[in-house]
C-alpha cells in the first residue's frame, strides 16, 4: 500500500516537463486536450492519495476505529505511516479542499459577472464594437459569448488583419475555450505543483485560436502580422499603464530581447512565421501514459485502504 | 429595490423627464465609473443645486428605464444596483463598459484578450520579428 498511495504525489512533479514537451512538440489543439486533462488528473489523484494517507492514519486512533466500527488489532498490522507524516498529509489535503473551494467561487462569480456582461451588452450580434480611440479586443464567455472590438483596433488593422482577429475570437467563443483554461486553474488551485500546465493551457488556447485564424485567412504570415500590429497598437493607446509593464522594462533593460524569456505574444507571432505544428505522436502517447500511471496508481492506493478497511471491519463484527 | 410609489412629480409633462434621463446619462459618461443610483442623485444636486427635490425614486425609476431601454448596464452591488451607460449609439468607450467586470471579476481570467499586455523588450522583439519577415529572413531572434 505504501508505495502507490506515496508515489501518487509525485506525479504533478512531472508537470513542468510534460508542459514544455506538448507546447513545442504538439498542435495546439491537442496540447490543450492533453494539459488540461493532465492538469486534473494530476491534481486530482495528488490531493487524493493525501487525503487517503490521512484517513489511514485517522483510523490508527483507536477511538476512532471503535467508532467506525474498524478492529484496531487488524488496522495496527496494515499500515504504520508515521504521525507527523499523516499530519502534513492531513493539511495539505485540507488546504487543497480550501483552495478548491475558494477558487470555485471566486471563478463562479467571475464566469456570473461575464456571462451577465455578455448579455447585457446592446445588439443580438456576436460583435460588439465599441467607440474607444484604445485599441483593444476581447471575447466574453457567456450564452451566447459576445466578442468586443474597440474601434481603436479596427482603425490600427487592416482588413485581411481584421479577418484573423475576428477568426481568432471566433475560435475562443465557438471551442468554448474558456472552459479548459477553469479546469486546469481549479486543478492548480488544489495542487499549486501543476500550474506549469494551467499556465501552458492558456498559453495553447490562444496558439489553438491563432492556428484556426491561420486556417481560415489562409495565411499564417497574415496572421502573426495582424496580432504583432494589434499588440503594438493596444500598448500605445492604453489610457493607463500597466505597473507590471513597467517593471517588465526594467527587468529587460539590461540585456537584448531573445525569444525563450519574451512574453506570450512574440512568442505566437514567431510560431505563426515558423512552419504549421505537427502533432508528435510519441509525445502525445507519452503525455497519456503518465496520465493513465497516475490514475492507475490512485487507483491501487484507493484498493489498498479499502482492503484494509473492510478486513478490519470484518474483523470487528467478530 | 425600495417600492417605487408615485410621486405628484411624475405628472410632470414627458419632456421634463427626458431631460432628465438626459442629465442622469450625462453624469454617468462624465463619472466613467459606474455608479449607484445615490451616487448619480447626489451629482445631478451638485451640478444644478435649483432640483434639490429630486426625490430618490425618480432616479431609480430613470435608471430602470434606461437600462430597460438597454441604455445602461447594470451590476448588482450589495442591495443596490451600480450603472454604466452602454456603447454603440452613444459612442462609450470599451474600457469604461469593462469597467464593471474589472471591479467584479479578474478580467484575464475570464476574458480572452485578442493580445495581452506588451512590455517593452516584446515590442522591440516584435518589430524585429516583422522586419525580418519583410526583409526575408524567417527566424532572426532565436538564440
Amino acid at each position: 500500500m505504501r508505495v502507490f498511495v506515496y508515489a501518487t504525489p509525485l506525479f504533478p512533479l512531472a508537470s513542468l516537463p510534460l508542459a514544455r514537451l506538448a507546447t513545442t512538440r504538439l498542435h495546439p489543439r491537442h496540447t490543450t486536450w492533453l494539459l488540461s486533462l493532465a492538469a486534473v488528473v494530476l491534481a486530482a489523484t495528488s490531493c487524493g492519495a493525501l487525503g487517503l494517507v490521512a484517513i489511514a492514519a485517522l483510523v490508527r486512533i483507536p477511538t476512532l476505529a471503535h467508532l467506525a466500527h474498524l478492529s484496531h488489532r487488524v488496522i495496527a498490522t496494515g499500515d504504520s505511516t508515521s504521525g507527523a507524516i499523516a499530519t502534513i498529509a492531513g493539511i495539505l489535503f485540507g488546504a487543497a479542499l480550501l483552495a478548491t473551494a475558494t477558487f470555485t467561487i471566486a471563478r463562479t462569480r467571475s464566469l456570473a459577472a461575464a456571462f451577465g456582461h455578455a448579455r447585457a451588452l446592446p445588439g443580438a450580434a456576436s460583435l460588439v464594437i465599441t467607440q474607444d480611440q484604445a485599441a483593444d479586443a476581447y471575447t466574453i464567455p457567456g450564452n451566447p459569448g459576445r466578442i468586443v472590438v474597440s474601434t481603436g483596433m479596427l482603425d490600427a488593422l487592416d482588413t485581411p488583419a481584421r479577418r484573423a482577429l475576428l477568426a481568432h475570437e471566433h475560435a475562443h467563443l465557438h471551442g468554448h475555450h474558456y472552459l479548459y483554461a477553469t479546469a486546469a486553474r481549479l486543478a492548480a488551485a488544489a495542487n499549486p505543483l501543476v500550474r506549469p500546465l494551467a499556465a501552458a493551457v492558456e498559453y495553447a488556447l490562444e496558439r489553438w485560436a491563432d492556428e484556426h485564424a491561420a486556417d481560415t485567412v489562409g495565411d499564417r504570415h497574415q496572421v502573426a502580422a495582424a496580432i504583432a500590429t494589434a499588440a503594438i497598437a493596444a500598448k500605445h493607446t492604453r489610457a493607463r499603464p500597466s505597473p507590471t509593464l513597467a517593471l517588465g522594462a526594467v527587468f529587460s533593460r539590461t540585456s537584448t530581447p531573445r525569444l525563450d524569456d519574451a512574453g506570450p505574444v512574440p512568442r505566437r507571432v514567431a510560431a505563426l512565421l515558423a512552419p504549421a505544428p505537427r502533432t508528435s505522436l510519441p509525445i502525445l502517447a507519452a503525455g497519456l501514459v503518465v496520465i493513465a500511471l497516475a490514475g492507475l496508481f490512485a487507483l491501487e492506493a484507493a484498493n489498498d485502504l479499502q482492503d484494509l478497511l473492510s478486513l478490519a471491519h470484518v474483523a470487528a463484527r467478530r | 429595490m425600495a417600492a417605487l410609489r408615485k410621486p405628484q412629480r411624475n405628472k410632470a409633462p414627458r419632456r421634463a423627464s427626458g431631460a432628465l434621463e438626459s442629465a442622469v446619462l450625462a453624469v454617468l459618461w462624465e463619472a466613467g465609473q459606474p455608479l449607484s443610483a445615490t451616487d448619480v442623485r447626489e451629482r445631478l444636486l451638485a451640478h444644478d443645486g435649483g432640483s434639490a427635490d429630486l426625490a430618490y425614486t425618480t432616479v431609480v425609476t430613470i435608471l430602470t428605464r434606461l437600462h430597460e431601454k438597454n441604455a445602461l448596464y447594470r451590476q448588482r452591488e450589495g442591495r443596490a444596483y451600480r450603472y454604466a451607460p452602454v456603447a454603440d449609439e452613444a459612442g462609450l468607450a470599451a474600457r469604461r463598459l469593462s469597467a464593471l467586470l474589472d471591479a467584479t471579476a479578474d478580467r484575464n481570467a475570464v476574458l480572452s484578450s485578442f493580445v495581452n499586455d506588451l512590455s517593452d523588450a516584446d515590442e522591440q522583439l516584435l518589430r524585429a520579428l516583422l522586419g525580418a519577415r519583410t526583409h526575408g529572413t524567417s527566424h532572426p531572434a532565436r538564440g
